[in-house]
C-alpha cells in the first residue's frame, strides 16, 4: 500500500520535474501574441484555415502570413481582438471570396458523355478531364459538395454559381475543383491579377490591352445585368465612358466571329452599358479594400495615372494626383477633341474616381510648382509617373518658326483650355496619325475653309485608326498623299503663305514592313495654305530632370522615355514606377490604361513590402498558343450592329459628338452575337 | 523467435490494426488523406519504439522490484505521455524539421492506444529488452503499413460511387473490415 502511494506520487514527480526541467532547457523563443491568437481561434484544428492545426494558423496569422480572420469559424469579435493583438486594424483583413473563372459547363456538357460518374475529380483522373475544352467547368458540382456554407449551387448552365453573402472565402471549392476553375481571392488580389498563360481567356480578353473579361460583361448585357457588366469592366478598366468612345478596340481584330461574320461590337457594347450608368446618373457602388494608411505621388492625371491611382485606391492605398494642366484628364482632355469624347462625359467619369477619395492638386508642374524632394519630404512611400508624350516633334524643315506653324498636341491642347488661337483659312496638317486626324477634324469645325491632310506615304500605311479616317474623308478633308513637307513659305509679315513639298513615290519595304517613300527629283510643289499644324509624333517631356536629386538618376531610353522593366513599370529607382505614353512612347489610351494597372501591382507589392516580381506566367498581351483559330464552325451570319452617327450636315460646323450609343434593343441583340468564347471552346449559332 | 519470425509476426500476423483492432481512431481519422497518413505513421513508429523500451525498463526494474506489478496500466498511462511531451520539446528545440514535419500529430499519439498496447505486450510476451525494441519498431510498422494502405484505399474510395447512407466513415469502416478479414488469412504462419 504504501510503495503504491509512494511509487505513484514518485512516478508523478519524476515526470513532472523531468518535464519542467525539458521545458528549461528546451526553451523555443515563441512569440507570445501566437498563444494570445491561439486562444481566440476556434481550436477545432478543422483545416478550413488551410494550415494544419490551430497552433499552425495562429504563428502564421503572428507572422502576418496570414490575415486576422483566417479562421473561418470565429466571429468578428474575435477577429477584431485577434487584429488588435497584431497592432492593425480589424479592417485590414480584406475577404475572401470564390469566384467561377469558366461559364462553359453546358457546351462542355454536350460534347463529351461520361458513362456513369458522377463527380469531377473522378473525370479528371480517369480521362484527365477531357472535354472539348481541357480547362473547362464539367459541372458535376464537387464544389457545390465541398462547400459547408451552402454557398454554391449548380447554377441553370450548367456551371456553379456563387453566393458571394454565404460565400465565407474558406477555400474548400478551390481545393475541390480539379480543374481550377473556382478560385478564392480578395477583390485586390483580382483586381491587380495580370493575365496569365493559365487563365480562362477569350481571343479578344487576350488582346485587350486593359485585359478587360470581355466576353464576361457582354454576357451580363446579354441577361441585362448592366450593373454587374459595369462591375465587370471596372475590374480592369475604370475609364469605359472614355474607352467606349475613342478606343480603337484591338479585340475586335481577335473576336472569333469575325473569323467567319462581322466580329462583335465590343466597344459599342462597353460604351452602351457606361452610358447607361452615366444617362441614369446611378453611380454603381464600387468596392474598395481597407486602408493601407500607405501615400503613392501620382505625377500626371492622364489616362495612365488615373487608372493607376483608381487600382491603388481600390487596393486600400491613398494616392494623389499632382497634375500640371488646369483640370485632369491627360490627352483624354487636351489631346482629343470634343466631338469623339465631350468634356463633360469625361468630367462625370473622373469625378466618380476621385470620389473614392483619391486626392487631386492641379495646375502644378513638377520641376516648377514643386520639386521631387518635397515629395519624399511629405511621405509620400511611392513615386508613379505617367506624365504623358507631350513634345511635339519637329520637322526639320526652314520656316518652321513662321506665325501660323503649330505643333498638333500643342494646338490641341490650346484648344481643349478653350485658349484663343488664330485659325487661318486654309490649312495643312502634317502626319497621318490620329493627332493629325484629329487637327484636321477640329479645323474644320472651327470654320476653316480647306484642310489639307499631308502624307509623306499612301492611305494604306497611315497608322490612324480606319473609322476616323473614313469619317474625315465623309467630313471633307482633303487628303495629299506622297508628299514630304520641304519648307515653309513666308510672306512680308512673318507669316505662312503657303507649304513647299516634294512628291514622293513608294520604294522598298522598310525595317517597319511599310514601304519607304523616295522623293521623286524636281518635283517641288505649293500647297497655298497660311496655317500649318505638324503631327508627326511625339515623345515624353521630361525637363523636371537636372535639378541634382534622384530623378537624376532615372535611365532614360532613347526615346527619352523612362527605361523601366516592362513586366513590372518600376524604374531603376526602387520607389519610381511609370507607365502611360512616358514609359512606351505615344500609344492607344487602352494602353496606359493597362499600363497604369500594372504599375499598381507592382506599387502595392513594394508598398506591402514584398519583392517586386513579374507575376510568373503573365501573357503580357501576348496570345496562349493555339487560341487563334483559322476557321470556327457553326456561325451563321448576322449583321453587325452599325455605329449610328450625327449626319455629316449636322456635325462639321459644331463640337457636337459624332458617334451617338447605341439603343438598349441593339445591345441585347449585339451581344447576343457574341460567341461566349474562352479558350478553345465556344457556343455556336444554333 | 528470431527476429524475422517476429517481424512477420508483428506487421502481419498480429498487424495491432487488423488482428489486435487497436488504435482505430488515428486509423480512421488520419486516413482520408495520403499527406496526414504518412505523417502519422511516422510519428507513431517513433514515439512507439521511444515508448516500448522505457516502459519495459520501467516494468522490469521498479514495478516488478517492489512488487508494483498491478500499477502498470496508471504507470504506462503517465510515461507515454510525458514521454510525448518531452520529445515534442525536445524535437522542437533540435530537430526543427523533424518536428515540422511531425507537426499535430506528436501531441494525438499521447491518445494513441496503439502505443499503449505495445508497451502491454512487450510485457506479456516476456520480451528480453532487445526483443521488446524489435517488437515495438515492427509492431509501428504495422500501424503504418496498415495506415498507409487504407489511406490509399480511401483515396480511391472518393472516386467511386458511393450510396448516400454509406459515404464517408461508414464505406472506412467496412473497408477496414474487410482489410481485417485479408490479414486474418496470415494466421498461422507463425
Amino acid at each position: 500500500m504504501v510503495e503504491s502511494i509512494l511509487f505513484t506520487f514518485g512516478l508523478g514527480a519524476v515526470c513532472g520535474i523531468i518535464l519542467s526541467f525539458a521545458s528549461k532547457i528546451f526553451y523555443v523563443y515563441e512569440d507570445p501574441r501566437i498563444a494570445k491568437v491561439e486562444n481566440l481561434l476556434a481550436g477545432a484544428n478543422c483545416g478550413g484555415c488551410g494550415f494544419a492545426g490551430c497552433s499552425a494558423a495562429a504563428e502564421a496569422i503572428v507572422n502576418e502570413e496570414a490575415p486576422p480572420n483566417a479562421c473561418i469559424l470565429v466571429g468578428p469579435e474575435n477577429v477584431s481582438e485577434i487584429a488588435g493583438i497584431m497592432g492593425s486594424e480589424a479592417g485590414t483583413a480584406e475577404p475572401l471570396k470564390s469566384y467561377n473563372t469558366c461559364d462553359g459547363g453546358n457546351r462542355a456538357t454536350d460534347r463529351f458523355i461520361y458513362n456513369g460518374l458522377n463527380s469531377c475529380s473522378a473525370v479528371t483522373s480517369l480521362y484527365g478531364g477531357k472535354r472539348d475544352c481541357t480547362i473547362g467547368c464539367l459541372g458535376y458540382g464537387d464544389c457545390v459538395r465541398s462547400c459547408d456554407f451552402d454557398a454554391i449551387h449548380m447554377g441553370p448552365d450548367g456551371y456553379p454559381v456563387v453566393d458571394k453573402n454565404k460565400c465565407v472565402g474558406c477555400g474548400a471549392c478551390e481545393t475541390a475543383c480539379p480543374k481550377s476553375i473556382l478560385e478564392v481571392r480578395t477583390v485586390s488580389q483580382r483586381l491587380l491579377h495580370l493575365n496569365a498563360a493559365e487563365d480562362a481567356l477569350a481571343p479578344c480578353a487576350q488582346t485587350c490591352p486593359a485585359e478587360i473579361d470581355i466576353p464576361r460583361y457582354i454576357g451580363h448585357i446579354r441577361k441585362g445585368e448592366y450593373e454587374e457588366a459595369v462591375n465587370t469592366i471596372r475590374e480592369r478598366n475604370p475609364l469605359l465612358l472614355a474607352c467606349g468612345r475613342v478606343c480603337p478596340h484591338p479585340c475586335e481584330s481577335y473576336c472569333r466571329r469575325g473569323i467567319e461574320d462581322e466580329p462583335v461590337s465590343i466597344n459599342q457594347l462597353k460604351r452602351f452599358v457606361a452610358d447607361y450608368e452615366m444617362t441614369n446618373n446611378q453611380r454603381f457602388p464600387i468596392e474598395c479594400a481597407p486602408d493601407t494608411g500607405k501615400r503613392v505621388a501620382v505625377i500626371g492625371g492622364g489616362p495612365a495615372g488615373l487608372s493607376a491611382a483608381y487600382f491603388l485606391r481600390r487596393a486600400g492605398h491613398h494616392p494623389e494626383i499632382f497634375e500640371a494642366m488646369p483640370k485632369l484628364g491627360g490627352m483624354l482632355r487636351y489631346g482629343i477633341p470634343e466631338y469623339r469624347l465631350p468634356k463633360k462625359v469625361l468630367d462625370w467619369e473622373i469625378e466618380g474616381i476621385l470620389n473614392l477619395g483619391i486626392d487631386d492638386h492641379t495646375n502644378v508642374r513638377l520641376g516648377v510648382d514643386f520639386d521631387f524632394g518635397s515629395l519624399i519630404a511629405a511621405g509620400f512611400d511611392a513615386v508613379f509617373f505617367s506624365v504623358g508624350a507631350w513634345n511635339d516633334y519637329n520637322l526639320g524643315i526652314p520656316g518652321e518658326d513662321l506665325d501660323g506653324c503649330f505643333t498638333g498636341i500643342d494646338f490641341l491642347a490650346k484648344i481643349g483650355n478653350n485658349e484663343p488661337v488664330r485659325i487661318g483659312k486654309r490649312v495643312a496638317v502634317i502626319g497621318g496619325g490620329n493627332t493629325a486626324i484629329d487637327c484636321c477634324r477640329t479645323l474644320l469645325r472651327k470654320g476653316v475653309d480647306k484642310v489639307y491632310l499631308v502624307y509623306r506615304r499612301t492611305r494604306n500605311e497611315m497608322p490612324a485608326n480606319e473609322v476616323e479616317i473614313v469619317a474625315s474623308e465623309h467630313e471633307g478633308i482633303e487628303f495629299v498623299f506622297l508628299a514630304a513637307p520641304n519648307k515653309v513659305v513666308g510672306n512680308e509679315e512673318n507669316q505662312v503663305a503657303g507649304l513647299e513639298y516634294l512628291k514622293m513615290e513608294l520604294g522598298e519595304p522598310d525595317a517597319s514592313g511599310r514601304r519607304r517613300p523616295v522623293p521623286v527629283e524636281g518635283s517641288e510643289t505649293v500647297l497655298d495654305v497660311d496655317m500649318i499644324i505638324t503631327a508627326i509624333g511625339q515623345s515624353p517631356l521630361l525637363s523636371f530632370r537636372g535639378k541634382g536629386d534622384r530623378l537624376d538618376e532615372l535611365q532614360i531610353t532613347r526615346w527619352n522615355t523612362f527605361e523601366v522593366e516592362p513586366a513590372t513599370c518600376q524604374t531603376n529607382v526602387p520607389y519610381i514606377f511609370a507607365a502611360g505614353d512616358s514609359a512606351t512612347g505615344p500609344a492607344l489610351v487602352v494602353d496606359a490604361i493597362g499600363g497604369g494597372r500594372k504599375a499598381a501591382r507592382s506599387i502595392d507589392q513594394f508598398l506591402r513590402g514584398k519583392p517586386v516580381v513579374p507575376q510568373p506566367r503573365a501573357l503580357l498581351n501576348k496570345h496562349i498558343p493555339g487560341t487563334i483559330f483559322e476557321s470556327v464552325d457553326g456561325v451563321r451570319h448576322t449583321k453587325r450592329t452599325p455605329m449610328p452617327e450625327l449626319p455629316v450636315a449636322q456635325r462639321i460646323h459644331n463640337l457636337k459628338e459624332v458617334d451617338l450609343v447605341i439603343s438598349e434593343a441593339d445591345a441585347v441583340y449585339e451581344s447576343g452575337r457574341c460567341l461566349g468564347c474562352c479558350r478553345l471552346c465556344y457556343n455556336t449559332d444554333s | 523467435m528470431g527476429y524475422f519470425e517476429l517481424f512477420i509476426s508483428c506487421i502481419f500476423v498480429n498487424n495491432i490494426l487488423l488482428a489486435q483492432f487497436l488504435g482505430n481512431c488515428p486509423f480512421l481519422g488520419t486516413s482520408k488523406k495520403m499527406e496526414t497518413a504518412v505523417g502519422m505513421a511516422m510519428a507513431v513508429i517513433f514515439v512507439t519504439v521511444m515508448a516500448g523500451t522505457i516502459t519495459w525498463i520501467i516494468y522490469t526494474f521498479i514495478l516488478v522490484n517492489y512488487d508494483l506489478v498491478y500499477l502498470r496500466t496508471i504507470a504506462f498511462i503517465v510515461v507515454i505521455a510525458s514521454l510525448v511531451q518531452f520529445v515534442e520539446m525536445f524535437l522542437k528545440k533540435s530537430i526543427p524539421a523533424l518536428y515540422a514535419g511531425l507537426g499535430i500529430f506528436l501531441p494525438l499519439i499521447t491518445t494513441n492506444c496503439a502505443v499503449m498496447g505495445v508497451c502491454v505486450l512487450n510485457i506479456d510476451k516476456e520480451f528480453t529488452f532487445l526483443d521488446s525494441l524489435a517488437a515495438s519498431l515492427f509492431y509501428a510498422i504495422g500501424f503504418g503499413l496498415a495506415l498507409i494502405l487504407f489511406a490509399g484505399l480511401r483515396e480511391r474510395i472518393l472516386l467511386a460511387r458511393v450510396p448516400k447512407p454509406l459515404q464517408d466513415t461508414s464505406i472506412a469502416l467496412i473497408t477496414a473490415g474487410m482489410i481485417s478479414l485479408a490479414f486474418f488469412a496470415f494466421q498461422g504462419m507463425v
